[in-house]
């Protein structure tokens, strides 16, 4: 072996153990500062966890783009859903009277809403944008409860890391991070374009996460549970979207 | 490395660092070639704007079939759907590519590598080089960084600078079918150049002068 290789070998051997060694500390890091989403194992935990840690650092407390009235699609496109069940249909012959919300979990007050009375408080109206995975999108003005609004009634524990959320179609669940549960602009939304949430589009109540794709902002939500760990809901990976193959962050 | 005696003459071609960028580049490449064309089957229609669905007029639609039922198209079938492992592939290779590519800028423009590096080539090779370098990998990161929600919340004028969420998803498909066809042009410049020589250029740093 000449001098000069055994130089480059010593020189590689520094490189990977420096590269190793910084991305334990960096692991050591993210995990400290809840930068790991649930999802973050496997193949392609490295590439979920990289995008989740750098979205968060630097868009953690950014607001989602709101349009002017003139740009509202039209048009706007309502995904597909599984064929609504005998519950949703017994609550939709009385116009959703009976429909309820539960909010449980890690905090001080559970307590259960009905529409009329998530309606009696403070409204907020926002126009965003509504982008699915598969690329296509529409702009459309929502009108609802901000979720921190309904947090700050139950009284959120200090200890909670996460909101899961749920539809009246059971197998329908997700969860998002306490910088999305307590964003101003998630929206417990009943209304749409200045009218009655249309059940196509999630009617009578939909979670807007306005910062993330379509598929976190859950149509027919009945229950708002908040906890430190999401590793007991189904499989531990965060929601249904990680169990079906599609990513827990949908920010990108 | 006196060991090796060559019955020719060898010149040292490319430096390590380059080699290795070189190669996991063309990974990353050819993985986000394969996830993006997945997720485009999910929907294969263009928009210009900010919004744009089935309902609204598109700018151009591929003709080939989709993987969503809900996306009209003229062919019986449905194809399976694979955006949950693509998209998965899409963001980590991204990852990876940008970083390699990040090393490979870095140290280019330390050692005289764009200058000194592009020796052998003529002024259209390094022009295209460089477009691709410092024009097109830029811009496909752009465009496809600009499709994302949060960064959309965060730096909204990297959005309305392309003309919105829809025209950046456009640009991102041009760009990338851009990216692609110099893909072919310079593999076939490289077989035509000498395959087995080039490749041991790229593959062990060395290859024999001509």
């Amino acid at each position: 072996m000449t001098n000069i290789s055994r130089r480059k070998l010593i020189i590689a051997g520094a490189t990977i153990t420096a590269g190793a060694s910084g991305i334990a500390i960096a692991g050591r890091l993210a995990e400290r500062y809840g930068l790991i989403p649930p999802d973050g194992g496997g193949v392609y935990g490295l590439g979920e966890t990289m995008t989740y840690a750098a979205q968060r650092v630097l868009t953690r407390h950014a607001s989602a783009r709101e349009f002017a009235s003139s740009q509202i699609s039209k048009k706007p496109f309502a995904n597909e859903v599984a064929p609504l069940g005998e519950e949703f249909k017994q609550l939709q012959e009385s116009a959703f009277s009976g429909w309820r919300i539960a909010v449980d979990g890690m905090v001080a007050r559970p307590a259960s809403f009905s529409l009329a009375e998530l309606k009696s408080h403070p409204a907020q109206t926002q126009i965003t944008h509504l982008a699915c995975e598969e690329g296509w999108s529409y702009i459309a003005e929502w009108t609802g409860v901000p979720l921190s609004h309904v947090l700050q009634l139950v009284g959120t524990l200090p200890q909670a890391r996460y909101l899961v959320y749920r539809s009246i179609q059971s197998d329908w669940w997700e969860s998002i991070d306490m910088a999305d549960a307590l964003h101003p602009q998630t929206l417990l939304t009943y209304g749409m374009n200045g009218d009655e949430l249309p059940v196509k589009f999630g009617g009578p109540l939909r979670l807007r996460v306005p910062r993330q794709l379509g598929y976190k902002s859950v149509k027919y939500i009945t229950r708002l549970t908040m906890r430190d760990s999401v590793k007991k809901f189904g499989k531990g990976l965060g929601s249904a979207a990680p169990e079906g193959g599609y990513a827990w962050y949908a920010g990108i | 490395m006196a060991a090796i005696a060559p019955a020719h003459k060898v010149a040292s071609r490319h430096a390590g660092l380059v080699r290795v960028t070189h190669w996991i580049t063309t990974l990353c490449f050819l993985a986000l070639l394969v996830s993006g064309v997945e997720i485009l089957i999910s929907h294969p229609r263009f928009y210009w704007g900010e919004s744009g669905n089935v309902l609204t007029p598109a700018l151009f639609t591929i003709p080939i079939p989709a993987s969503r039922a809900t996306f009209p198209t003229r062919f019986g079938y449905v194809l399976p759907d694979q955006n949950g492992w693509s998209r998965y592939l899409h963001f980590q290779t991204a990852w990876i590519a940008v970083i390699a590519g990040m090393i490979y800028v870095i140290y280019g423009f330390l050692n005289g590598h764009f200058r000194a590096g592009f020796a052998g080539y003529n002024l259209v090779q390094r022009l295209t080089y460089l477009f691709v370098i410092f024009v097109l990998f830029p811009l496909v990161i752009w465009t496809g960084l600009a499709m994302s929600p949060a960064i959309a919340a965060a730096m909204p004028g990297a959005v309305t600078l392309l003309g919105g969420q829809q025209s950046a998803r456009t640009m991102h498909f041009f760009v990338s079918a851009f990216l692609f066809l110099f893909l072919l042009v310079h593999v076939t410049m490289v077989c035509r150049a000498g395959f087995r020589n080039r490749m041991r250029g790229m593959i062990t740093g060395r290859s024999s002068t001509q």
